[in-house]
């Protein structure tokens, strides 16, 4: 007896390689409800965003109810998931459009993460709950016009006056900033100061004087995201809004660290929903009195569609897992973000020939995929750096300068 | 229609005369845990019946059930939802749906003697879960199910446990001990009163069942489900399964190919031959 299933046993075409009795009850059930979610509310729904270029602000408090929002932290009316669980909910999400999913994981992983994990417990009582339940919607400020992917070379300032701060400077491509009712704010203090000029991290409320955030329009990509600026016109702060658990500039990596880990497997999803919708449109599409499917070359693109979306599966699962045992390293991370994402968008691309000149419209949801995992390819981490960080593991050599 | 309710010495029942002092509402739900619909199984040729060995999800007709008494027991502003459930393999999938929305615990009957057993025999055992669940005000289960629907399971189980029984439920308030029920009609609805404790069988589609939020679907895992067997229940195992069965299923034949439509070509006079073809069928 070998171990082999019988020959010509059935194999599921979404799943080839039946990744999914790698996934707990739980998880399943986890997975399904988001999937269930997206289905009802987002696919119907989000042609039309993408088309408009908005994100409905009210969405907001059905991720919460769901418990979407800072899902893999505990307390504060958090879910307190896996973090494999929140992976799978990115994925589920992206299925859907990476406009969704990175409203989660801004809202989850840059805005919670850094008031969870470095804010005072006043702080986190005053806001954790609301974002939780999706009342309040946060934003996450590091990029600055000339400063992106090298970010600590930002202009943004924060002086002390007396007890208060008082914040000076702009941020640019920042997601739900003109929606948010928070900004977690990344500024240079004073070298001369007691924080010698390190990057400190400030929990800014939109409403306060000299705080803008004029919305970026002319977008190609994540339209149904709102993209903003933050204008910080002399923002003056009490004492009590810098985080105080962290100086420097591992306190926005974490956070990036926490989204990265989430857009591993949420461009699968991408990537999943553009494979199915080629699948499907290859078997209904005929020419020269055939499906498109029966031809060897659509045969060839679907196929490596399928092994990229699987191979993609897998390596997202077992970042999960190594993050839940806690043994995950941020260069791990790197291999994902820039792998599966590349891998979205080639099978994005792939797709959209499959879909012929449909595959140009929002009709079908390939070219929204496309276009918007390019902003998901620069941001996070440009595939370059995430290479550059691998580079550097492997060689021990530097090459950022 | 109100049924007289005739008594009798059942658990269910019992509890009703006290119900009245407590501000809080205990609504016991059936649900049917079926192989998935999106990936449709076969008939085992050898007994003719539905293969149900591989995983079974929450019948989405019941889902509506569950929401329903979720609403009701907020409503009272006390209680819980109890669901019964009798499925091959102690399959508890689909019971954890249901529990991840909000369901406080379950009775789940399992037991290889089942096999086999009709629509009358799997109202016999639910009867006995029920009286197992406890407590119950209201008994909710859907108009038939998706796999099997006989649509007959509900009422053999109020006639067992011996219930006022109220079908196609599309509102239910309550009101005291008093059940107040829109009844689905092919005209409309009609009002109907219904002591309690009674059993009501849900129509599909007439609430919005909610998503299992995260927080639940985590606390499912450790929400009770009371695994029993036909021993447990007190049931002879010869009243149940192939043995018990007063039906027999003689053949099973395919159902018809559907024919395809016809095909109407407008050339601006479409609506016509729409107009004729319905009066053709006497529609209009
Ligand atoms: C839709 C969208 C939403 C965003 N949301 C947010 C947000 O919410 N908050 C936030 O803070 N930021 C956000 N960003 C900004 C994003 O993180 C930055 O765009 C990203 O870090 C890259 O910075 P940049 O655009 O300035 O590109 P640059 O850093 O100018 O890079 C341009 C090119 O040069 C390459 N490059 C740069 N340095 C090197 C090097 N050393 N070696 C080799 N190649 C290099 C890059 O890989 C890239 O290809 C968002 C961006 C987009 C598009
Ligand atoms: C001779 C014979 C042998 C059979 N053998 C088998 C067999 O081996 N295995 C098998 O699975 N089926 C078997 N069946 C089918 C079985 O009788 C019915 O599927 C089952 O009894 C329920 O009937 P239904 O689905 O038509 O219920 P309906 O009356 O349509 O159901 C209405 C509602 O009652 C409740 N309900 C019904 N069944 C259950 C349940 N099991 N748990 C909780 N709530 C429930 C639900 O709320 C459901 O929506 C057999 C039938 C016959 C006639």
């Amino acid at each position: 007896m070998t171990g082999h299933a019988p020959l010509g046993q059935h194999v599921d075409p979404r799943d080839v390689l039946a990744t999914d009795s790698l996934l707990s009850d739980e998880e399943r059930l986890l997975r399904d409800t988001v999937r269930q979610f997206v289905g009802d509310r987002i696919l119907p729904e989000v042609g039309e965003w993408f088309d408009a270029g908005t994100f409905p602000a009210e969405m907001a408090k059905e991720f919460g109810s769901l418990g979407l929002l800072g899902m893999h932290l505990e307390g504060y009316g958090c879910a307190g998931t896996s973090a494999t669980a929140y992976g799978l909910a990115c994925l589920e999400l992206e299925a859907g459009d990476s406009g969704a999913r990175s409203f989660v994981s801004v809202q989850g992983s840059l805005a919670m993460f850094p008031i969870w994990a470095f804010g005072s417990e006043e702080q986190k009582q005053r806001w954790l709950p609301g974002m939780a339940a999706g009342e309040l919607i946060g934003c996450f400020g590091l990029t600055e016009s000339d400063s992106g992917s090298d970010p600590s070379s930002m202009r943004t300032t924060a002086r002390r006056d007396g007890d208060d701060w008082v914040l000076n400077g702009s941020k640019m491509w920042i997601t739900n900033g003109s929606i948010a009712d928070v900004a977690v704010v990344w500024a240079r203090t004073d070298p001369e100061g007691p924080d010698g000029g390190a990057v400190r991290g400030f929990v800014v409320p939109t409403d306060t004087a000299g705080f803008a955030a004029p919305e970026i329009h002319r977008k190609v990509s994540l339209r149904a995201s709102v993209t903003s600026e933050l204008v910080l016109d002399d923002v003056r702060l009490p004492a009590d809004a810098v985080l105080p658990g962290v100086s420097g500039m591992r306190g926005p990596l974490s956070c990036l660290n926490e989204a990265r880990f989430g857009i591993s497997f949420g461009a699968v999803g991408a990537a999943r929903a553009c494979y199915e919708a080629a699948l499907e449109y290859s078997l209904d599409r005929h020419q020269f009195d055939q499906p498109i499917a029966g031809f060897q070359l659509t045969q060839r693109k679907l196929v490596e569609m399928m092994v990229s979306v699987q191979r993609g599966t897998l390596v997202a699962l077992h970042l999960g897992r190594m993050k839940d045992a806690g043994t995950l390293a941020t260069q791990q991370v790197s291999f994902g973000k820039m792998d599966n994402v590349r891998m979205a968008l080639e099978v994005a691309r792939e797709a959209r020939s499959v879909l012929g000149a449909n595959g140009i419209t929002t009709e079908y949801p390939v070219i929204r995929h496309m276009n918007n995992l390019e902003s998901v390819y620069t941001y996070e981490g440009t595939n370059e750096i995430h290479t550059l960080i691998l580079g550097h593991a492997i060689t021990g050599i530097p090459a950022f300068q | 229609m109100s049924v007289a309710h005739t008594g009798g010495a059942c658990a269910v029942c019992y509890r009703a005369v006290a119900r009245d002092r407590i501000p809080s509402m205990n609504v016991v739900v059936c649900v049917k845990q079926i192989p998935d619909p999106a990936d449709p199984g076969s008939l085992d040729p050898q007994t003719k019946t539905l293969k149900r060995d591989g995983k079974l999800i929450l019948d989405e007709s019941d889902s509506y059930g569950v929401e329903m008494a979720l609403q009701l027991v907020d409503t009272a502003g006390g209680g819980e939802v109890t669901l019964v459930s009798m499925a091959p393999n102690n399959e508890v999938s689909g019971l954890r749906t249901a529990l991840a929305m909000g369901a406080a615990k379950a009775v789940l009957v399992s037991d290889d003697a089942l096999a086999g057993t009709d629509a009358l025999g799997t109202a016999k055992v639910l009867a006995k879960a029920i009286e197992r669940a406890g407590d119950a005000d209201l008994i909710l289960a859907a108009t038939e199910s998706s796999d099997g629907y006989t649509g007959t399971v509900p009422e053999q189980i109020a006639e067992l446990l011996n219930l006022p029984s109220v079908t196609f439920a599309k509102e239910i308030a309550i009101d005291g001990s008093t059940a107040k029920i829109q009844r689905q009609t092919e005209a409309g609805y009609d009002d109907v009163e219904s002591p309690l404790p009674a059993l009501v069988s849900v129509t599909a589609g007439v609430v919005e069942p909610r998503y299992p939020s995260f927080k639940g679907i985590m606390a499912a895992k450790s929400k009770p489900v009371d695994e029993v067997t036909l021993g447990d229940l007190g049931i002879d195992a010869g009243s149940v399964g192939w043995a018990g069965g007063g039906q027999e299923i003689v053949e099973v034949t395919a159902a018809e190919e559907r024919e395809a439509g016809t095909i109407v070509e407008d050339d601006g006079e479409g609506f016509n031959k729409i107009v004729d073809y319905l009066a053709e069928l006497k529609v209009i």
